[in-house]
């Protein structure tokens, strides 16, 4: 009898569950790992406020794609771009919704965080495998004072394809022509050397397990983890330590104005407190809604995510969007997404 | 079949009680004799179906680069240059790593629980390694990433690398940093996933060894060693070949365990030490951040389908030496 009880209340609970992410209201999203997180922290607050839920896949931002590109979801989310003639052709407005960074870790004995200096060159250098030495001149120049052993260099990767692969592979091709022509930027490459980690815990593992390592990854996983990072010289040749105000600057200093189809790069962007290596992560939705229902609770939650989620994000060491760029965001809405020639969204 | 389960309620003598009962069990009989079918048919549907789809999403990339996808050693995402070489290198040598690490420690363990050991220790060794099979391959990989990794990076890859790296030829094996991961540490943790495997068709191959030829053995004067080498193991030679070639074809597929390991590098090394990867690595990999219609995804089709002929021509290399043994 007791079993029965148990059984029965098992499939209450199933079918309440069931029921619950079937609701007509609730929207759905599926791609990209890096902003997963927020996505999910958002959702769970603005369900107590709209009562409208959200249920994101983190499945990548390929599958992502994909998923958005046969409409099987509301929305897509994607870390690197799409591409413009890709979009038009699938009929999506892309837009940015957070912000994060790439940060470079190492592995040296007697070697705090944000101690050891290292430029976009040398980084690219070391990846292509010709700085082979940490005590190589080149380092050395860079860091009077610091003793840094003659150890060989092991650098280290995503092996699974990522954006965080793309976003970094991206600044390294943007400081060095031999970079770009050799191996390019995409969402997984052809390195040169090292050996690949999967995820950031891949990679922050391979980075500890091994002595001389030097690998990256996203600063929300660096901060949490308490890597051991360092600082990068950025364009205007200032040497920067990774941290919020950093990637701030450098979210405030990109062309987004011009940027076509928010695409705006924040991949070395000037100003002398700025971060080098950081990115939008991107939402994908069709312009032409099957549900025009569906679309506007998209753009609601966004909307109050705007407005509303920066604490939540900061929390979460991400880096909110600017207001100005929210308020780009929302005439995009106003002006892109249709259905029977009228505004979808119009707050 | 068909006919003889049908036909077995007429064969009762007591025909006036059955009446009733007859024609409602010959129709459920046929129904279930139906869905016996249905589930035969089903997975030779499944099977078929698995290779046309992978076939079929492999071929654009086999029309974009031809045969020349087999051993071109460029696995390039960004100028969507693709090739399976290294893979397929990788998953080969990896698994054939496996199984030499794994072989005689099957052959010890078998031989142990099946002459040695005494009956009290035979089931807790015998269990243990059952549940060596049981233990889920991701829990395999993180004991391999953050264990043996790091103990192969310390303890066993520097000596290595310092004694045989400078040797001629064989030198070339032991080359390159001490990463912890690499090649040899997949072939390492892969030899203790597919021990249970090879162990326990040895134990059965050994048990089905005839007590009279070895008792015999035994009765001239044989020592335990004499017996196991030229009693029991000639005896069951075919069917261990098979038991290894199953392994092997276990260590094929392995994924996950692999993946954490191996180091995923998509070049090309000779060392036991170097990253590299297999197909199921680089499919695991790869494959989330693969868009629709891409190159890389058909790319990663192909490899899963080469992956699938590999496996099948080891399997079916096994089934016949299995077989051939039992007939003979």
């Amino acid at each position: 009898m007791k079993h029965i009880t148990v059984l029965g209340a098992a499939i209450a609970l199933a079918g309440s569950v069931i029921a619950g992410s079937a609701s007509a209201a609730d929207i759905t999203g599926a791609g990209a790992t890096f902003p997963a997180p927020v996505y999910q922290a958002w959702a769970v607050a603005y369900k107590e406020k709209s009562g409208v839920g959200l249920n994101y896949q983190s499945i990548g931002s390929g599958a992502g794609q994909t998923q958005i590109f046969n409409r099987t979801v509301d929305f897509g989310a994607s870390d690197a771009p799409v591409a413009t003639d890709k979009l038009a052709q699938q009929k999506l407005l892309q837009f940015p919704a957070v912000i994060g960074s790439v940060v470079p870790i190492v592995n040296l004995d007697g070697i705090e965080a944000d101690k050891l200096k290292l430029t976009g060159p040398v980084i690219a250098d070391i990846y292509l495998g010709k700085i082979k030495k940490w005590n190589d001149k080149v380092i050395a120049d860079l860091n009077p004072g610091v003793k840094l052993p003659d150890l060989g260099i092991v650098p280290t990767y995503r092996s699974d394809g990522s954006g965080t692969t793309f976003v970094f592979a991206t600044y390294l091709a943007d400081v060095s022509a031999e970079w770009k022509s050799k191996v390019g930027a995409a969402t997984s490459v052809s390195w040169p050397t090292g050996a690949g980690g999967k995820g950031n815990e891949g990679v922050a593992g391979t980075v500890k397990n091994t002595k001389g390592a030097i690998g990256y990854v996203e600063y929300i996983y660096a901060s949490a983890n308490k890597l051991v990072t360092v600082q990068l010289q950025n364009k205007a040749g200032k040497f920067v330590s990774p941290t919020v105000p950093a990637f701030q600057a450098a979210a405030a200093n990109a062309d987004w104005a011009n940027a076509k189809d928010f695409a705006a790069s924040m991949i070395n962007t000037p100003g002398d407190t700025t971060w080098p290596i950081t990115s939008a992560t991107f939402i994908l939705l069709p312009k032409e809604p099957k549900s025009a229902e569906q679309a506007k609770e998209v753009m609601n939650f966004f909307d109050w995510a705007f407005k509303n989620g920066a604490p939540i994000a900061e929390k979460l060491h991400y880096i909110p969007l600017p207001a100005d760029v929210a308020e780009r965001v929302r005439k995009a809405w106003k002006s892109d997404v249709m259905v029977d020639g009228k505004p979808v969204w119009s707050n | 079949m068909d006919a003889t389960l049908t036909s077995r309620p007429e064969s009762g003598g007591y025909a006036g009680d059955i009446r009733t009962a007859k024609p409602t069990g010959r129709t459920a009989d046929k129904v279930f004799v139906g869905l016996l079918w249905g589930c035969g048919i089903f997975v030779l549907v499944l099977l078929g179906l698995i290779i046309a789809m992978l076939f079929r999403g492999g071929l654009p990339a086999f029309a974009q680069f031809g045969l020349d996808f087999l051993w071109t050693p460029a696995w390039n995402p960004v100028t969507e240059n693709f090739g399976a070489l290294v893979m397929i290198y990788g998953t080969i040598f990896s698994a054939i790593i496996a199984v030499v690490i794994a072989l005689p420690l099957s052959f010890g363990i078998a031989f142990f629980l099946t002459e040695i050991a005494p009956q009290a220790l035979r089931r807790p060794i015998g269990v243990a390694v059952q549940l060596l099979a049981a233990v889920p391959s991701i829990i395999y990989g993180m004991w391999g990433f953050f264990i043996i990794s790091p103990l192969m990076a310390a303890y066993v890859q520097p000596p290595l690398i310092e004694w045989l790296g400078p040797i001629p030829l064989l030198g070339a094996l032991f080359q390159g940093p001490a990463l912890g991961g690499g090649m040899l540490t997949a072939g390492l943790i892969m030899a203790v996933m597919i021990l249970p495997f090879i162990t326990a068709m040895f134990v059965e191959t050994l048990e089905s060894t005839p007590p009279m030829l070895k008792e015999s053995a035994y009765g001239v004067g044989a020592t335990t060693f004499e017996v196991y080498k030229n009693v029991s193991v000639p005896y069951g030679k075919t069917a261990m070949v098979g038991a290894v070639m199953l392994g092997l074809g276990r260590a094929l597929g392995e994924t996950m365990a692999v993946t954490f390991v191996i180091g995923n590098a998509t070049r090309l090394s000779a060392s036991l030490f170097a990253p590299g990867a297999t197909i199921a690595s680089t499919i695991a990999n790869e494959f989330p951040e693969a868009a629709q219609g891409s190159l890389k995804l058909d790319s990663l089709l192909a490899l899963g389908f080469i992956l699938f002929v590999i496996s099948f021509i080891v399997l079916a290399l096994s089934r016949f030496l299995v077989r051939s043994n039992l007939k003979s």
